[in-house]
């Protein structure tokens, strides 16, 4: 028997096959969160329903008003649309730490973490199958902008840019979700705890309003808080011609270089923060 | 074949200031069935997750199938299956498709795990509910089903943390069948129960545990006869005439009687020879004009077991289990179980 055991230990897998393992596992739960949707639709239809009505209220009750701080020439829904998309996407990724949170509490958590699969698996798993469900919600926010209004305007490489864009930045975001369930582990605290940090963050931003009608002290924040960034960057990817003049701050490549960095810059945080996390639950 | 597929030396595991376990040692030997029988909060399922490499160890040496907890916890869990006390199984997924799931992530091919899934199903009586989500089974099933799902990678050490509890009488005996049914097939395994009768039933040792220790070791009917066999329970109808009868009992067992003055209730340890000692108790205290409301003869439980080994009864012991939940943060996630059950 001791012989058979020290062959087992010998025979571990090399680097490759271990990442060939690690990305079919990470796979197998991919497929596995996304059945969840097929299974149990209302999950995807509520998280669609929200943003639909964030379209509808700022586009018809309080567009009237924020569309005459715009500059001129600018309408109120092709800077709305680009505003949602990140905001929708920042909003869907508390949906990490809920289901990551819901799988410990049920033991599931435990059952994988005593098979013999990758322990990056769950952490992947989970944020891909909702990278995917986000995929989903942008493409019907878009069919809904285009519905009351709004149009790709510079083109459709661009077009594609701002729905990749979109969808990192909600990728991003589940990571910071995904520490925060695994971390407070109880569906209820995640969901309340997922709306103290990004109300601020995506309130006071220029998400849905110009950042210069704020008072001097919230502009500090609003300019510094990467929200705002990206929701510029979809901008100046949804929107024709020269972004200088519409008031974004910045150019095209230098808006879009921010925004690269802020997403590297809280993945290089939060995706070491959430393996630890998750190597702690134990 | 006589190889120890678990050995345990000396684990201990601190949750804050309390020790969960505190020199803990165990063996199984390979193909056998032990069984660690304790109140909440002795450190059964501590035990369990450390040897399952969901928790690390604070020191002390454990190997489950020659691998070292920590040092081979990759390796290990190849040759493991856990099933826990709550069945973690995914409620949106069908039976197949939870246990294709653990098959494909235990490394088989597709067509193996979808074959071993199908097999392990029409074995638990699930063939037919196979392609039903589990949301929709009862709670029988979903054990069964849990269960199945730690056999897909038909592992040499499985390990069962409370498998029956919370399941209604049918149900438990239903898993009992199928857990000794398991056994025959050579699965070494290690059941961690607060019954008596469970362990009875199932392991081929018994390793009673309190306070994160292993404080008795034994066969089923070694650990008994700890006990003194049977036990047997009077209740005086007029509490007032609780020493009275008790004096006419007292020295009838190989052991000391018990004495509850509130509720009038008098337990004595009769070894062997227990309808003899009834008969002759019944005479005494007819003897003695002592009207019962109750007596009766029965096999020993945990209690007994207990009060026997350490002088105290199992309900004074849930502390560390408490402390061991609030530190891991699952004391929520229980209460909410407790809640749906």
């Amino acid at each position: 028997m001791s012989a058979k055991l020290a062959e087992r230990t010998a025979a571990r897998p090399g680097v490759i096959r271990r990442i060939r393992l690690a990305i079919a596992d990470g796979l197998i739960l991919t497929r596995r969160n996304l059945l969840h949707y097929v299974r149990v639709p209302t999950l995807l239809v509520f998280s669609t329903v929200q943003p639909v009505m964030f379209v509808l209220l700022f586009r018809f009750v309080f567009g009237g008003s924020i569309g005459r701080a715009l500059p001129p020439g600018l309408n109120y829904v092709s800077y709305l649309m680009p505003g949602i998309f990140v905001q929708t996407s920042i909003f869907g990724a508390t949906a990490t730490g809920v289901g990551l949170a819901e799988d410990l509490g049920k033991g599931i958590i435990d059952r994988f973490r005593s098979l013999p699969m990758a322990r990056s698996a769950v952490l992947a798993g989970r944020t891909t199958a909702d990278l995917f469900r986000n995929l989903v919600v942008v493409l019907l926010m878009t069919s809904v902008g285009y519905l009351v209004g709004f149009r790709f305007q510079a083109g459709i490489l661009f077009a594609v840019l701002a729905v990749l864009l979109a969808i990192g930045v909600g990728w991003t975001f589940s990571w910071i979700s995904a520490t925060i369930g695994l971390l407070l582990k109880d569906v209820e605290s995640v969901q309340a705890a997922s709306f103290v940090w990004i109300f601020p963050l995506t309130f006071a931003s220029s998400v849905f309003v110009p950042v210069d009608t704020m008072p001097g002290w919230l502009q500090v924040w609003a300019k510094a808080d990467p929200v705002s960034v990206w929701a510029n960057t979809l901008r100046s990817f949804t929107l024709p011609g020269d972004p200088q003049t519409l008031n974004l701050g910045s150019s095209r490549l230098a808006l879009a270089l921010q925004s690269g960095l802020w997403v590297a810059a809280i993945l290089a945080v939060f995706v070491p923060l959430a393996i630890r996390a998750y190597r702690r639950t134990g | 074949m006589e190889g120890s597929v678990v050995v345990v030396e000396q684990l201990t595991k601190r949750f804050g200031h309390v020790w969960a376990l505190a020199g803990l040692d165990l063996e199984v030997r390979q193909g056998t069935v032990v069984g660690l029988l304790g109140p909440n909060g002795a450190g059964k399922t501590t035990t369990v997750r450390i040897l399952a490499t969901l928790l690390a160890p604070d020191s002390g040496r454990a190997t489950v199938a020659g691998f070292d907890v920590v040092r081979d916890a990759e390796a290990l869990r190849s040759a493991i299956g856990l099933a826990g006390q709550f069945a973690a199984v995914d409620e949106n997924l069908t039976g197949l498709e939870n246990l294709e799931m653990v098959g494909r992530l235990y490394h088989l091919p597709k067509a193996e795990a979808r074959r071993r899934a199908r097999d392990v199903l029409e074995r638990f009586g699930l063939a037919s509910a196979s392609g039903r989500t589990a949301r929709t089974y009862s709670g029988g099933m979903r054990r069964r089903l849990d269960l199945g799902a730690s056999l897909v990678g038909r592992p040499q050490v499985l390990f069962l943390d409370e498998p029956t509890t919370g399941l209604d009488p049918r149900s438990r005996l239903g898993l009992w069948e199928i857990i000794r049914e398991l056994v025959q097939d050579g699965t070494s395994l290690l059941l961690t129960t607060q019954y008596l009768e469970e362990a009875d039933r199932l392991a081929d040792r018994i390793a009673v545990i309190d306070g994160g220790k292993v404080i008795a070791e034994g066969t089923a009917d070694e650990l008994k006869s700890r006990v003194g066999g049977e036990v047997l329970e009077l209740r005086v109808a007029d509490r007032a005439e609780v020493a009275r009868a008790a004096g006419a009992v007292i020295g009838l067992g190989p052991g000391g009687a018990q004495v509850d003055n509130a509720s009038g209730d008098i337990t004595l340890p009769v070894g062997s020879d227990g309808p003899g000692i009834l008969a002759e108790a019944v005479r005494r205290l007819d003897a003695e004009a002592v009207i019962l409301a109750d007596i009766q003869l029965r096999r020993p439980t945990l209690d007994d077991v207990f009060l026997t080994l350490t002088g105290h009864a199992t309900e004074a012991e849930p502390m560390d289990g408490d402390a061991e939940r609030a530190t891991s943060g699952r004391r929520s996630r229980r209460r909410r179980r407790e809640r749906d059950r």
